[in-house]
């Protein structure tokens, strides 16, 4: 199965690519909050939290100090539990205690329908009022149904409906690296 | 995995992998409950009512919590306010009840298997919050989740239920429950409160607590129901507190770590002592605490397992 689903993919970003992807993004963080004083970098579950905890190593790696970062899961905040076939798992969400004041970037690995982006936005107003919320994806794929944008991304690419973006990081998957799969 | 069930009747038609799957789910809802805001929208416009035919104030409490906090609309009848006084029958009043549009119904019924007659009967979710003698699933789930936040597993271990088995719902569920996730179960109480028959499910009978204290892992320890006791079954509160009773006494002859588990409300100084049940040894009060999570963790799953129209969904999605 995996090898057969290997055929069909096309290379959007190597593993050389997606590290320097991520680490352009820790700058222009810190070039926007000037610093990295009153940061939160949050994941969402589950890539998203890989990411978020590369970009907060970049960030200590530019400026020194550390960032601090949070875990987000977002199935309770789905809109869509009532028609998804496949079985909901619930994973840990893991904040500091007080997020108010802060300058929270929410880190997910695609940007598509923005659906995730906005049960993210919902689940993390209920632990506090951040100063800023922020949107960092490593890419960017499209086809919108709700207002919403990143304001860091990695790689914006065209795709049709019918593919399908694979995010591979190596905490999880083995390898770095994201393809573009026709269905 | 998908959980597929409809209703939560008891832990005896569950598989390990169905009781596996609500442990593991109770873990993130557990963080639910520390926030400042304990609320999320996941049952957001559903129904649910408990109705309790039988007095309980931390059963009825903890699922009234649980289902506040997935931000379900909850509505509790009890039987003094119910037109059961009246002469209605439990189906009369499920289908009015129905009627009005719920979709969970959370009981609790002196009558064995009165939940399974229910499910049998009406379209909603039936979750059983304790049946007469039978089951009493959830309060099994928290247990089995409590045992295994203290040890990192079930398999191998060692529980031993102490107290009145005859009439425990609760020691129903943790029979069925933790074996099938691998433990090795025994009972200990006096024998005219433990049926000989129980063996047949596969547990070791203790007749004395001392032959307990030397090998469990954990005890379970019931409460002696006088409301359920309408004939002598034993001489008198303070023999059974002597022979039967968890005191530090004999948790100091035993010389070994034991957990010590109670389903509440406690008889104190007849099943546990008091310094027992403020020492040490217990997680009673990590039991209530990881009630409200496991009943999140069952309303959740079977309000968003399978809905209706997944199948179609899926289908739509393939084509």
């Amino acid at each position: 199965m995996a090898q057969e689903a290997k055929n069909t993919e096309k290379l959007v970003l190597d593993a050389q690519m997606l590290n320097r992807s991520m680490q352009r993004i820790a700058h222009e963080i810190l070039e926007r909050n000037q610093g990295s004083a009153s940061l939160l970098i949050v994941g969402i579950q589950t890539r998203g939290v890989n990411l978020a905890e590369r970009l907060a190593a970049f960030i200590r790696s530019i400026e020194g100090g550390v960032v601090p970062i949070g875990k987000l899961d977002i199935t309770l905040y789905r809109d869509d539990l009532r028609h998804t076939a496949v079985q909901p798992v619930v994973r840990s969400t893991d904040l500091p205690p007080d997020i108010t004041g802060k300058s929270v970037v929410l880190v997910d690995d695609v940007l598509f329908t923005g659906r995730t982006i906005r049960a993210a936005l919902d689940a993390l107003v209920d632990f506090g009022r951040p100063a800023v919320i922020m949107l960092a994806v490593l890419i960017d794929r499209g086809h919108r149904e709700l207002p919403i944008q990143a304001d860091f991304i990695g790689k914006a690419i065209s795709t049709g409906q019918d593919e399908e973006v694979v995010v591979r990081v190596r905490e999880v998957d083995g390898s770095d690296g994201v393809w573009l799969k026709t269905l | 995995m998908q959980f597929t069930r409809k209703h939560l009747l008891g832990l005896e038609e569950l598989t390990a992998d169905e009781i596996r799957m609500i442990l593991d789910t109770s873990v993130p809802f557990k963080e639910i409950s520390e926030r400042q805001i304990k609320k999320v929208p996941v049952l957001r416009g559903k129904t649910i009512i408990n109705l309790f035919f039988e007095p309980s104030t931390r059963t009825r409490t903890s699922f009234e919590f649980a289902e506040k906090r997935l931000s379900a609309d909850t509505i509790n009848v009890g039987i003094s306010q119910s037109s059961v006084v009246k002469g209605e029958t439990l189906v009369d009043t499920a289908r009015n009840l129905e009627a009005m549009r719920i979709d969970m119904v959370v009981i609790r019924h002196s009558a064995s298997g009165a939940p399974a007659f229910l499910s049998r009967r009406i379209d909603s979710n039936v979750i059983n919050a304790g049946d007469g003698w039978h089951e009493h699933p959830t309060q099994g789930l928290l247990d089995m989740l409590t045992i295994r936040d203290h040890f990192g597993r079930l398999e191998g271990l060692k529980v031993v239920i102490v107290g009145d088995i005859l009439h425990s719902r609760v020691a129903r569920s943790n029979i069925w429950g933790l074996k099938k996730m691998g433990a090795e179960v025994g009972v200990c109480g006096p024998p005219t409160l433990v049926p000989r028959a129980i063996a047949s499910l596969g547990v070791k009978i203790y007749p004395r607590i001392e032959d307990v204290l030397a090998e469990a892992d954990v005890l379970n320890v019931l409460r002696i129901q006088l409301e359920r006791m309408h004939s002598n079954m034993f001489p008198s509160l303070g023999e059974y507190n002597k022979l039967y009773g968890i005191t530090t006494a004999k948790l100091e002859k035993a010389g070994r770590d034991v957990l010590i588990l109670h389903p509440g409300p406690m008889n104190r100084g007849v099943e546990i002592d008091s310094d027992v049940a403020d020492g040490g040894h217990q997680v009673i009060l990590k039991q209530v605490t990881n009630g409200v999570a496991v009943r999140m963790a069952v309303l959740f799953l079977l309000s968003g397992g399978i809905p209706a129209g997944a199948s179609e969904a899926a289908r739509m999605s393939e084509s």
